[in-house]
């Protein structure tokens, strides 16, 4: 009844704020969705959101970031998942990230970003459509 | 796709790409599953599986982190499975347990997996006895498996784990009561956590008394540890209590219990093997819908209809 594939899915904190509500609604909806949702806590180092993307194995990461900080922190997560061959995961972010700011993030390889407001009807969509058919 | 030759062999070598693959796998597919186990089960058998088990907000994630900390001190390399429920409407999982043990994530001798029960009952999922095993053939020394927030009934995990943990703290409101019966009887091991709370030791007592109940005569009486998982008092005392209980079950009970797991194991799946054939062919049948349609319309109940059908493979 349950066997066959599950999105897995991290929602990751990188970074200083304490401010997971956002993160946390979001993770809501995806398990409402049907998905496996895994939330890493916050003030997460890059290395340790790529290393828990490895040993859970999951199809995508959502990052949520308040502090400003994603222009250092983001670069830095996707260089580790290059390193560690995890080139299959498809990562999206979302927060407090300026505009001007989300070309750049999408040449490193952050697939989307969603700004505040996104209804998270629109983000489950996002996934299902996008989240790898790797196995 | 990715070759299961070639996940087996990651595993082996503890690569921690490859055993959360397999892990992946085992979780989503019976037939990889299949392959997968009867690949790596030469090199099981080795580790040390813990499983801690009690209701929610007793801190098992948080005692957990410290566990592995203590471990770690004394140099051995641990895997840690956290199941938390599936909901059976969504289908879909929140998994958090890990978020108290991040900051061990980066050790390279820690693998934690967080692993939904997708709906099976017993407080563990389906693919828990595969994924510990996957873990104990990738050379972890000690497998922690830490069961949903347990009721009375969520005793699965004793065809999983050799030592058994329950885990309560005080002024979870139902007191001891929670731990009656079912999960009280397969305990090897109490832990008191939160034990610098008031009614610790009232806690304590309860559980002592509910012991001295029990006149079996047993070989192994369940100590009873006081913790505070929180700043880690009380663990390196667990940590020598769970030693001293391995030690006590390479005396000879580990082997006997080997051979009930097996037993269950192997039955498990000759039920399952056999199950799934004769329906396979049943459903072939043109009789099978006929039957049905009886059923639904009342003509005869769904044991009977089971019995009539089963008649002519049974024979």
């Amino acid at each position: 009844m349950q066997s066959g594939r599950k999105i897995r899915v991290l929602i990751a904190k990188p970074g200083l704020d304490s401010h997971d509500r956002g993160a946390k609604v979001v993770a809501r909806a995806l398990r409402d969705a049907g998905m496996e949702v895994i939330y890493t806590g916050l003030r997460q180092t890059p290395e340790q959101i790529v290393e828990t993307a490895l040993q859970e194995d999951v199809d995508v990461i959502g990052l949520s970031i308040l502090s400003g900080a994603h222009m250092a922190l983001f670069p830095r997560i996707m260089e580790l998942l290059k390193e560690k061959g995890l080139t299959d995961v498809v990562v999206f972010a979302g927060g407090i990230i300026p505009e001007e700011d989300i070309p750049e993030l999408k040449k490193i390889g952050i697939k989307e970003v969603f700004g505040p407001g996104t209804p998270t009807e629109t983000i489950i969509k996002y996934v299902l459509e996008n989240a790898p058919k790797r196995r | 796709m990715v070759k299961i030759e070639e996940v087996v062999k990651g595993v082996l070598a503890g690569d921690k790409r490859s055993v959360a693959r397999a892990i992946t796998m085992v979780e989503n597919s019976p037939e990889e599953a299949q392959s997968l186990i009867a690949a790596v089960y030469p090199n099981t058998g080795k580790a040390h599986i813990l499983g801690l088990t009690g209701p929610g907000g007793s801190g098992k994630s948080t005692l957990i982190e410290k566990m592995i900390r203590e471990y770690r001190r004394r140099g051995k390399t641990v895997g840690i499975i956290a199941v938390d429920p599936t909901s059976p409407f969504t289908g879909g999982a929140f998994l958090g347990d890990r978020i108290r043990m991040q900051e061990l994530t980066t050790d390279d001798g820690v693998f934690i997996r967080s692993m939904a029960t997708r709906n099976n009952p017993g407080g563990i999922a389906k693919a828990t006895k595969d994924a510990v095993k996957i873990l104990d053939a990738s050379g972890k020394d000690v497998i922690i498996v830490e069961t949903v927030g347990a009721g009375q009934s969520e005793v699965e995990i004793i065809k999983v784990a050799q030592t058994i943990i329950v885990i309560h703290a005080p002024g979870l409101g139902d007191e001891i009561q929670a731990i009656k019966a079912g999960i009280m009887e397969i305990a090897d091991i109490f832990v008191i956590n939160k034990a610098d709370r008031e009614n610790a030791d009232k806690a304590v007592m309860d559980i002592q008394a509910m012991l001295q109940l029990d006149n079996k005569e047993k070989a192994w009486t369940p100590p009873i540890i006081k913790t505070v998982a929180l700043t880690g008092e009380g663990v390196p005392q667990l940590i020598e209590k769970i030693e001293e209980h391995w030690r006590f079950l390479q005396k000879g009970l580990l082997h006997k219990r080997s051979l009930e797991k097996a037993e269950a194991e192997l039955v498990e799946a000759i039920k399952d093997k056999v199950t799934s054939s004769i329906i396979k062919k049943l459903k072939r049948e043109k009789r099978f819908e006929e039957i049905l349609r009886r059923i639904v319309d009342r003509e005869i109940d769904p044991v009977s209809a089971a019995e009539k059908l089963l008649d002519q493979i049974l024979e």
